[in-house]
């Protein structure tokens, strides 16, 4: 699998960190109550397919990238900086 | 149809005729006391054991692809109870002891092998570590030896002692554990519930989870509506997809985990062994292949195979600790969906929806599991509370974080098992 990082390229899977679902961009507020924050720390769609999730790259640029992937193919369909994505 | 030894023999001498099917392809019926969804190797001992120790025979197992064609046909086959905390520590501990009497209860040979797994440590600190589990595991009950370097060279002379960069300083040895042959697991367990009455449904995909007034009342499938008074999801690997169907969001991520194995060889692998400084684990099949795995890819995936970082790694570690296996030739690599929650332990617990069973989570323990997951699964369904060996495989412990089971300390959040 390779990521294209919207600074440096398409690069090898091995420079980035995984992260997760890219709900971590969605973070409640602190007053959100328990329900919601059990919910966003533990809880996940876990999509059999096309999903969002998070990548560092960690032995690249150091970017936090918001990869569209296919999960059950690998398929890197689309990537975007997280700080675009947050916005 | 009994299996004995005589039985094997007279089969032989009269051109093995009298065997007949080992369980029966059966048609769903309108209504069952128990619908179980998923066919694996849990989903099918949860039925075995409602029949037998809860006298519940009204039961159908829902399968959408063939029985055992799941993770109980895609796992690395290691059977043991080495668990350090307390939830694991106990419920791994009756599943090993049910493994002990497994094939004589099921009448059937699952090649049950309690050859030895040692688990290596490489440092002062590793050593440590490996004492005070060794300790859990024997006041739990289950047995733990400490191995000196100079007993392990006896046992397993092929490692690479004396490389500069992992030296072994040692092994925790449980003697009681080992491997089984997976799909006969999948197929004894099959054919004894099946001789009780339960019904095996392949081909038959559950499409939706039908809840009236927070009762489950039964479910919609590809083969047409069963009505239900319980119904089990056993799908590790699917859940998530399994418990949208009840409207619910699991605390799960799937993940791949790859394994691998070699031509056939001599025996020469006699023990399950873990590599302590990488990701590495080995055992050798009755057939002879070396089977071995690593660690998960490391991203959420359905794919059931892998990426090549991780069968490099793989390979770099197992060159590692043992150079003798580097003219073996790989014949193939598979990848399992493993169901992975945040503190890496498995999930066996009621819902929030009257009568609809949940049990998931199970990480990198399921095959070993198979045994323990079904009894305590059964009791929980037939009985209404859980089993005393299960009763912290709780699903509320991340929300409330009680009893929290993360074994390898790294914190108990996704994407850090």
């Amino acid at each position: 699998m390779r990521i294209t990082c919207p600074i440096c390229g398409e690069r090898d899977r091995r420079e980035f960190y995984y992260s997760g679902h890219a709900m971590a961009l969605d973070r409640p507020t602190e007053d959100a109550g328990s329900d919601a924050w059990d919910d966003y720390l533990h809880n996940r769609d876990n999509t059999c397919g096309e999903m969002q999730d998070l990548w560092y790259h960690e032995m690249g640029c150091g970017a936090w990238v918001v990869v569209t992937r296919n999960t059950a193919t690998h398929e890197v369909i689309a990537t975007k900086l997280a700080e675009e994505a947050a916005s | 149809m009994r299996f004995s030894g005589l039985r094997v023999i007279k089969e032989g001498l009269t051109g093995n005729k009298g065997w007949s099917a080992h369980w029966r392809d059966a048609s769903p019926k309108d209504a069952y006391d128990v619908v179980i969804i998923g066919g694996g190797g849990h989903g099918l001992s949860t039925a075995y054991y409602l029949a037998k120790e809860h006298g519940i025979t009204n039961v159908a197992v829902l399968e959408k692809g063939y029985l055992g064609g799941g993770n109980v046909g895609r796992n690395t086959t290691i059977v043991r109870a080495n668990y350090f905390l307390p939830g694991n520590s106990e419920f791994y501990s009756h599943s090993l002891k049910l493994w002990e009497g497994l094939e004589e209860d099921l009448n059937y040979n699952v090649m049950h092998s309690q050859r030895g797994q040692i688990v290596l440590f490489h440092s002062d600190g590793q050593r440590d570590a490996a004492i005070r589990r060794g300790n859990a595991m024997r006041n739990q009950g289950d047995d733990a030896e400490l191995l000196s370097v100079a007993q392990l060279k006896r046992m397993v002379p092929y490692l690479d002692y004396d490389q500069a960069r992992f030296p072994i300083y040692g092994g925790l040895l449980q003697r009681r554990a080992g491997t089984a042959r997976h799909d006969a697991v999948a197929w004894g367990y099959a054919r004894g519930a099946s001789d009780r009455g339960v019904d095996l449904i392949q081909n038959c995909e559950v499409t939706g989870i039908d809840v009236e007034n927070g009762h489950v009342t039964g479910v919609q499938t590809s083969r047409g509506a069963i009505l239900a008074k319980k119904v089990a999801l056993i799908t590790a690997g699917r859940s998530s997809q399994t418990a949208a169907m009840a409207g619910m969001r699991l605390p799960i991520e799937s993940h791949v985990l790859q394994a691998f194995v070699t031509e056939g060889l001599k025996p020469c692998i006699d023990h399950v062994i873990s590599f302590g400084m990488g990701h590495f684990y080995i055992s050798q099949s009755d057939k002879g292949g070396l089977v071995f795995g690593g660690d998960l890819d490391m991203y959420a995936s359905y794919a059931a195979r892998g990426n090549l970082p991780l069968v490099e790694h793989v390979m770099e570690a197992g060159m590692t600790l043992m150079p003798m296996i580097g003219q073996a030739k790989v014949l193939r690599s598979w990848g399992g969906i493993m169901d992975m929650s945040p503190d890496g332990s498995p999930i066996i617990d009621k819902t929030h929806i009257d009568g609809l069973y949940l049990n998931c989570g199970w990480c990198y323990g399921g095959f070993k599991a198979v045994p323990g997951s079904g009894h305590c699964m059964a009791h929980l369904v037939a009985t209404g509370t859980p089993h005393k060996a299960a009763a912290r495989l709780r699903l509320d412990r991340f929300k409330t974080g009680f009893g929290l089971m993360d074994e390898e300390g790294t914190g108990a959040q996704h994407n850090l098992h």
